[in-house]
């Protein structure tokens, strides 16, 4: 098992660096830069000028150089300079974490609680009108673009209670319940696209062991639905079910990014979108990092737990 | 002369008569009507998006001063943007883009992971280890968020925007067609080509190839719905597919949730267009794959 977590841990440390590679590669090759984005209201850019800003943002020295600066930079943990709002970059991501994270978690709950039993209604009623009927709610999730919903949300709110949802963020402290409605609008628009996957791997895996011997016996022995189904068949059909939570945990931030702005909530997917608009480098490069070790962190923490729940996978290592 | 896996799979479907295709698609659509239902969605909006002028009741670019915010009417049938544009003929032509961009990302992708995934597979050792741990790389990021900064990197066009979308999809593609690859190379036929002497590119291109088909069909179907999904956020993000072309994703940005509460159908109709296109291939992508790939199924 040792072996097997640093085996893992290494694996995930490589993928971290390629990303590392990948992410400032690409932002260089893209076109103009902040000095751009900051006179192009002025419509002229004076060269020595431009060349001034550039050489004091550290941007006019050779790229293996910037790179070079960037990792010590974050292995210091100094996550660099803003470009556009001139504050060290860590001082403006750290507020905004935790209100990803706080969605983030809001909406996995979401996806386990609406998927879970669907999944599981539907796999012991398979093919029955209900498992239609759930199967294409779980498909419709999945084909709704979520920050649409959100906007549909707002709107049925609007129309139909009159109530206007808060346009700027509410702190827990201030208004503790307008707070929770305000994160939970947008948490059920993600995590009923996120439920989908979820239902879909649950019917299909209840459905795996629903077939198998020991449900059978289960049967014989005359115990009832409740106990076959939740003691007995849950407990062996939820193993896949655990990896595409994590999976999806990950991904939920994927779809944060534009619900985020829909419900102009502050966290970081949405501040990602207006630093790439504004050519921020050292935000986006470190917020996409950040992105990548959420993913890998928890890909990695799914794998663990696979052993915690199938004692077959650890002794296998 | 090689006897391929094809001839052979060919030889008893000779002595039986030959199914029309129309009696394939009257069987596929009694045995899943959902799935039916689904082509039938993907068939409407391909017909859609190749007569877009002729379905067009207005010009989809022409604004409009004196009808801003129009609600539906006869004269606009699903009203009109704050510009005066007609919403009716910008969904028409929004699907020429929404398809466009959806095929182009999806195939590209899935064609370039294929050809990664065929050749590591049929490789294995280092090659295969090594061009598993580089896709890797690009899979630990959500591909939202890697399609946001490629195309972010690219500049706004829709070729940007397709191969900004592609990229996200090879890694996926390349496991999918991988993972087939490996079963299919410890078949004895495999064997029996190698016997003969031909060369590895040509019984990966020829012989190992053919038999990935069913698996990448179900793989494009499935990545279509997830393509025209991220095309739309891209597009209401500002980030892409760029003016004058009417794209669904955009249609619905900023402007048209400033208006919203004025004018709901600037909101509704757009999304209706984008999770109809969507629910369509995911239903068509999911019945296909129960009869192509039944290993797969619920996955």
């Amino acid at each position: 098992m040792k072996t097997y977590i640093a085996q893992r841990l290494g694996i995930a440390i490589l993928t971290l660096f390629g990303m590392s590679v990948v992410i400032f590669v690409l932002l260089r090759l893209a076109p103009g830069d902040i000095v751009d984005v900051l006179f192009s209201a002025a419509g002229y850019v004076n060269p020595a000028e431009k060349q001034a800003i550039l050489k004091e943002l550290g941007m006019d020295k050779p790229y293996w150089q910037q790179y070079v600066e960037w990792i010590t930079q974050i292995f210091r943990g100094d996550l660099g300079k803003s470009y556009r709002y001139d504050l060290p970059a860590w001082q403006i991501i750290r507020p905004l974490i935790p209100v990803t994270i706080e969605l983030a978690i809001l909406s996995t709950i979401v996806a386990v609680v609406l998927g879970v039993p669907t999944g599981m209604i539907s796999a012991v009623r398979q093919d029955s009108t209900l498992d239609y009927a759930l199967r294409v709610f779980s498909l419709a999730g999945l084909s709704m673009p979520s920050f649409w919903l959100g906007m549909v949300i707002i709107l049925a709110l609007v129309s139909w209670l009159g109530w206007i949802p808060p346009l700027t963020y509410v702190r827990p402290w201030e208004n503790f319940w307008l707070h929770a409605v305000q994160f939970l609008l947008p948490a059920l628009a993600v995590g009923y696209r996120s439920s989908a996957l979820i239902m879909r791997i649950t019917r299909s895996a209840m459905l795996e062991v629903l077939r198998e011997d020991y449900i059978r016996t289960a049967w014989a022995k005359g115990q009832n639905e409740t106990a076959v189904v939740w003691r007995h068949a849950l407990k062996n059909a939820i193993l896949p079910v655990v990896t595409v939570i994590g999976i999806e945990f990950a991904f939920l931030i994927g779809g944060l990014v534009v619900t985020e702005t829909v419900f102009n909530l502050p966290g970081v997917a949405r501040f990602l979108v207006e630093a790439i608009l504004w050519r921020d480098y050292p935000i986006v490069q470190n917020l996409v990092m950040f992105i990548a070790i959420v993913v890998i962190l928890s890909n990695l923490a799914v794998d663990l737990l696979y052993g915690v729940l199938d004692p077959r996978v650890r002794y296998a290592s | 002369m090689a006897v391929t896996p094809v001839d052979i799979a060919a030889a008893p479907a000779a002595t039986r008569p030959r199914d029309s295709a129309w009696t394939v698609v009257w069987r596929f659509a009694r045995k899943k009507p959902l799935g039916a239902a689904g082509g039938v969605l993907m068939l409407v909006m391909l017909v859609t998006a190749l007569l877009a002028n002729v379905l067009q009741t207005h010009d989809p670019i022409a604004t409009d001063a004196a009808s801003t915010l129009a609600r539906p009417s006869e004269d606009h049938l699903l009203g009109t943007d704050h510009l005066g544009r007609d919403i009716y003929s910008r969904i028409v032509h929004g699907a020429r883009v929404s398809l466009i961009v959806g095929i182009g990302s999806t195939l590209l992708g899935s064609v370039l992971g294929g050809v990664i995934g065929l050749l590591s597979g049929y490789a294995g050792g280092k090659t295969d280890l090594i061009a598993q741990r580089l896709l890797d790389i690009l899979q630990g990021l959500p591909l939202l968020v890697l399609a946001l900064v490629m195309s972010a990197s690219l500049g706004p066009s829709i070729q940007n925007v397709i191969i900004a979308i592609s990229i996200p999809i090879v890694p996926r593609a390349s496991r999918v067609i991988r993972a087939s690859v490996l079963s299919i190379r410890e078949m004895q036929y495999i064997e029996a080509a190698r016997a003969l002497g031909l060369t590895h590119l040509r019984i990966a291109f020829r012989h190992v190839l053919p038999n990935t088909v069913g698996p990448f069909i179900v793989l494009v179907t499935a990545q279509l719905g997830a393509a025209i999904l991220v095309e739309a956020a891209l597009s209401f993000l500002g980030l892409g597919v760029p003016e004058p072309y009417p794209s669904w994703g955009r249609m619905l940005s900023v402007s048209a949730a400033e208006y919203a509460q004025k004018a709901p159908h600037l909101v509704l109709f757009p999304g209706l267009a984008i999770s109809l296109a969507v629910f369509g291939s995911n239903l068509f992508g999911d019945a296909l794959r129960d009869k192509l790939d039944p290993r797969l199924r619920g996955a």
